[in-house]
């Protein structure tokens, strides 16, 4: 067994240490020493010594010494008036000022302003900040600072950061952070003055999808006020001319990528929500309006178990998910047996109760959390985005999206597939009668189905709460769009859904840059409408209960 | 019979005895006129969903267009009385920088062609909606869900500024129909005549409709539609012709609510709206007419006071209202009536 100190113990080590004088907060070992005294000495130091002390401590390679060197460069490097201690504060502009520890990189208090002097620095200083700052980034083992360490210097490239560059092209393995450093390099050289490597250099730049780098070969291509080209000549005119219209290829390609994962996106949404009523209605024949109030339930899941677990924000959106689902599932079992299981066969006045059912749940939820909007906060493992190259990114919760939307999806498939369960929803869904006959329990599968879906549309419904706000008209406002998706791929198939959802939101996002979001959505309703005429039973027409109704 | 006492009751209060017991006040006569709108929309719907076994449940879309149309005259009317004083521009076309007015607003000005068009815009889009659906045989759950999606991309259509007809603030601050003042108590009485006499007149013509050989058709069309077609009826132009003609009903209850409402805005157009008219039917008794008008009137009482009393329970009222009479009352408050009077 582990000795643990008991409370009289530590009083007394904590007392004894207070007769000391001294608490120490962090072991100093010997690098801290130098690294310390070394930082003190750009107290008094003039402008010359100072760049001497810095790229010595640059070459300590003391671990902090990229963050006081940073902070250094952006005028956020301090020395207390009282104690002459050195520290970084957060942000310059604050008063009392945030005090950071130039040793643990710890947050050590605050202090007011006038108890602090600057250390100041020149633009000749500055230059040295930045080529030492840059060259520790780029030494550093992770491929991500490196990146950022060189994008970094793109945009203010002179004569060292080249020649660090240079020096960095020879002995960097990964692409990436090559592939950007011959950028940089490029950029430098369209400066110069010998064609061949200008032309070399414009053919490098094409390869790039930056917007900084486009508008950069643009610049010399363009006419200069007084009917001059800006660069005198020729073929470099030329050539940065064709590297501009390659670039705009390319940048116009991601961008449709772009929208194209938008839509998907966009379609991943639609087929969340939908799916649950693909069930509902597409299996069962019920339509139910108060899907959205199901799904408007499971946004609410999402908000409860996010107050009821505040410091565990990114788990609690994984609790939320099996939790919205027995939520909405529950609920749906119980509108199942209580109403709906009187109406089957009469689809019309399943219609009128539940849309009664909705009225009702939307007063609940009301009455329980106010009429006002909750607002789920999303954890950060889902915000942020995922950066492709210049000219793509991917939001992470557009992706999660997407992922989510497949997860459930072939969940479900299976469990309609591969599961007793899902072989008697089939069964009865085909057959009723026969299905009793061959002592399935009807009455059990039905009110099974219908939690099923209702438990669905609790998971959309989380998805939901990170995509907007948590009101008691949530589902008001996505019943419409789940319908058409189901009608549109064909009611009784799931896969109808799937691809009528994905090809919706596709379409939207199409049509969006050139009508606006409202206009591209009443193209997307008419055009259904329209389809559906031409189709009355979707995109793929399946037998099933609700198709042998007529 | 109700007609006649509709008539009757609001005249006397409102110009008999002054500010007697008796007196309606001028907001208890916009109240009823409102509740009448509603009982013709509800009658619009019975008829062919009652009758014919369509259940469309985008009827709003008719009624807000017919408002429209109307609330297009009454701004027309409104002249250089606006708050920005311009001669021809309705006020949120200077506020949104129109130069001109748009060519649809043409005519507008004339009741006679304001009168045409509210007729005649829920009629063509009836006809045009009705003749692709039937055509290629739409029924049941996808003609719903399709009205559905129709009344929602209007609405969509409506809340744009640059629709041309108010964004999301649509029509109001209206002043004077046909140079009355839509401010006094006279207008606004005859206003509620007017909309009785429709009410009546509407509805003498689907018990006429519903009565004659057309109606038998109807029924038959609603209890076997292939059966119907196998005889020998053409069951698409016999859909068509009621859709259409219950779209005129919508469209004039429409154009009668907005003078005495004062305001029309897309909201009109919500899938609620159009669904709650199905409510009133359901509770009034589906397929009987005058019980779609008395639904309306009921749930629309209720909603009116119940809203006031008690804001909390008007939603749980109103839901526990459909599913029950949906679970216990198939033919609604009349047929529980007329059951009693059988069971005699």
């Amino acid at each position: 067994m582990k000795h643990i100190p008991s409370g009289g113990q530590w009083l007394l080590f904590m007392s004894l240490l207070a007769l000391w004088g001294v608490v120490p907060v962090h072991a100093q070992s010997p690098g801290d020493t130098t690294f310390l005294s070394t930082l003190g000495e750009l107290r008094e130091a003039d402008y010359s010594a100072k760049a001497s002390i810095v790229e010595r401590l640059g070459q300590g390679g003391h671990p902090s010494v990229r963050a006081v060197l940073t902070a250094f460069m952006e005028d956020r490097l301090y020395f207390r008036n009282g104690d002459q201690k050195v520290f970084i504060v957060k942000s310059a502009d604050e008063d009392p000022l945030n005090l950071i520890d130039p040793l643990s990189l710890k947050d050590a208090g605050s202090a007011p302003a006038d108890s602090l002097t600057k250390i100041d620095t020149n633009n000749g200083l500055r230059r040295t900040l930045r080529t030492t700052v840059a060259h520790f980034g780029l030494s550093s083992p992770e491929v991500a600072v490196r990146l950022a360490a060189v994008q970094d210097m793109l945009r203010s490239l002179d004569d060292a950061t080249v020649a660090l560059l240079r020096e960095r092209m020879g002995v960097e393995t990964d692409s990436s952070v090559k592939k950007e450093i011959a950028t940089g390099l490029a950029l430098a050289a369209l400066d110069g003055s010998e064609r061949q490597v200008r032309l070399d250099a414009i053919d490098t730049l094409s390869k790039s999808v930056s917007q900084d780098v486009r508008n950069r070969l643009a610049l010399l291509s363009t006419k200069s006020s007084d009917g001059t080209f800006a660069e005198s000549d020729v073929k470099v005119r030329q050539a940065a001319a064709t590297a501009v219209q390659s670039i705009d290829h390319w940048r116009t390609f991601y961008s449709g990528i772009e929208t194209l994962f938008f839509g998907l996106s966009l379609g991943s949404v639609l087929v969340l929500i939908a799916i649950g009523l693909a069930i509902t209605f597409g299996v069962m024949g019920v339509i139910n309006m108060a899907h959205g109030e199901l799904m408007m339930l499971g946004a609410y899941t999402t908000f409860a178990v996010q107050s009821a677990m505040p410091g565990h924000i990114g788990i609690s959106i994984l609790v939320a998910i099996p939790a919205a689902f027995i939520v909405a599932g529950l609920t749906g079992v119980l509108m199942e047996r209580t109403i709906i299981r009187f109406l089957y066969g009469r689809p019309l006045e399943t219609l009128l109760a539940t849309f009664g059912v909705s009225l009702i749940l939307q007063q609940t939820v009301r009455s329980i959390f106010s009429a006002n909007n909750r607002s789920v906060v999303t954890p950060d493992w889902m915000s942020g985005s995922l950066r492709l190259n210049d000219a793509l990114s991917i939001t992470y919760n557009r992706l999660y999206i997407v992922i989510f939307t497949v997860i459930v999806f072939s969940l479900i498939l299976m469990v309609l597939k591969r599961t007793r369960i899902g072989l008697d929803i089939r069964a009865v869904s085909q057959n009723r009668a026969m299905a009793k006959a061959m002592g399935i329990r009807t009455e059990w599968v039905d009110a099974a189905t219908f939690g099923l879906g209702s438990g669905i549309a609790g998971v959309a419904g989380v998805a939901l709460s990170q995509l907007t706000n948590v009101g008691p008209n949530l589902g008001q406002s996505y019943i419409i769009d789940s319908f058409m998706v189901v009608v549109f791929g064909g009611v009784g198939n799931l896969w109808g859904s799937l691809i009528g959802g994905l090809s919706m939101g596709i379409v939207n996002e199409l049509l969006e840059p050139f009508a606006g979001a409202v206009l591209a959505k009443i193209f997307v309703l008419v055009a259904l409408i329209l389809f559906i005429q031409t189709r009355p039973r979707g995109l793929f027409p399946q037998a099933g209960r609700a198709g042998e109704d007529k | 019979m109700l007609a006649l006492v509709a008539i009757a009751v609001p005249v006397l209060n409102q110009a008999v005895p002054a500010s007697s017991a008796l007196h309606l006040s001028p907001f208890g006569i916009t109240l009823i006129g409102k509740y009448l709108c509603y009982g013709m929309l509800a009658l619009a719907v019975d008829l062919i969903w009652g009758y014919c076994g369509i259940l469309s449940l985008g009827h709003a879309a008719f009624f807000s267009l017919g408002g429209y149309a109307m609330g297009m005259y009454l701004m027309r009317q409104i002249g250089p009385r606006g708050v920005y004083g311009d001669p021809i521009l309705p006020d949120f076309m200077v506020f949104l920088n129109y130069k001109a007015l748009p060519w649809f607003w043409y005519g507008f000005n004339h009741i006679a062609i304001a009168l045409i068009m509210m007729l005649l815009v829920p009629a063509l889009l009836a006809g045009v909606f009705g003749w692709f659906a039937f055509r290629s045989r739409v029924t049941g759950v996808y003609f719903s869900i399709i009205t559905q999606a129709l009344t929602y991309a209007l609405m969509l259509a409506f809340f744009r500024n640059d629709m041309g007809f108010g964004g999301n603030n649509g029509f109001t601050d209206f002043k004077e129909i046909l140079g009355f003042d839509l401010h006094s108590d006279r207008t606004r009485v005859v206003l509620l005549v007017i909309t009785v006499v429709a009410l009546a007149a509407s509805y003498l013509a689907c018990r006429v409709i519903v009565d004659s050989r057309a109606g038998r058709v109807m029924r038959a069309i609603r209890d076997a539609e292939s059966r119907t077609r196998f005889i020998g009826y053409p069951v698409e132009s016999f859909k068509l012709w009621v859709f259409v003609f219950s779209a005129v009903i919508a469209g004039i209850a429409g154009a009668l609510y907005v003078p005495q409402i004062g305001i029309i805005n897309p909201s009109e157009f919500a899938p609620i709206n159009s669904i709650e008219a199905v409510i009133w039917v359901a509770v009034g008794g589906r397929g009987t007419l005058y019980g779609a008008i008395v639904g309306a009137v009921l749930v629309n009482y209720a909603k009116t006071y119940l809203t006031g009393a008690f804001p909390e329970v008007w939603l749980f009222a109103l839901g526990a209202l459909f599913v029950l009479v949906t679970l216990f009352l198939p033919r609604g408050i009349i047929g529980l009536v007329t059951a009693r009077s059988k069971d005699k």
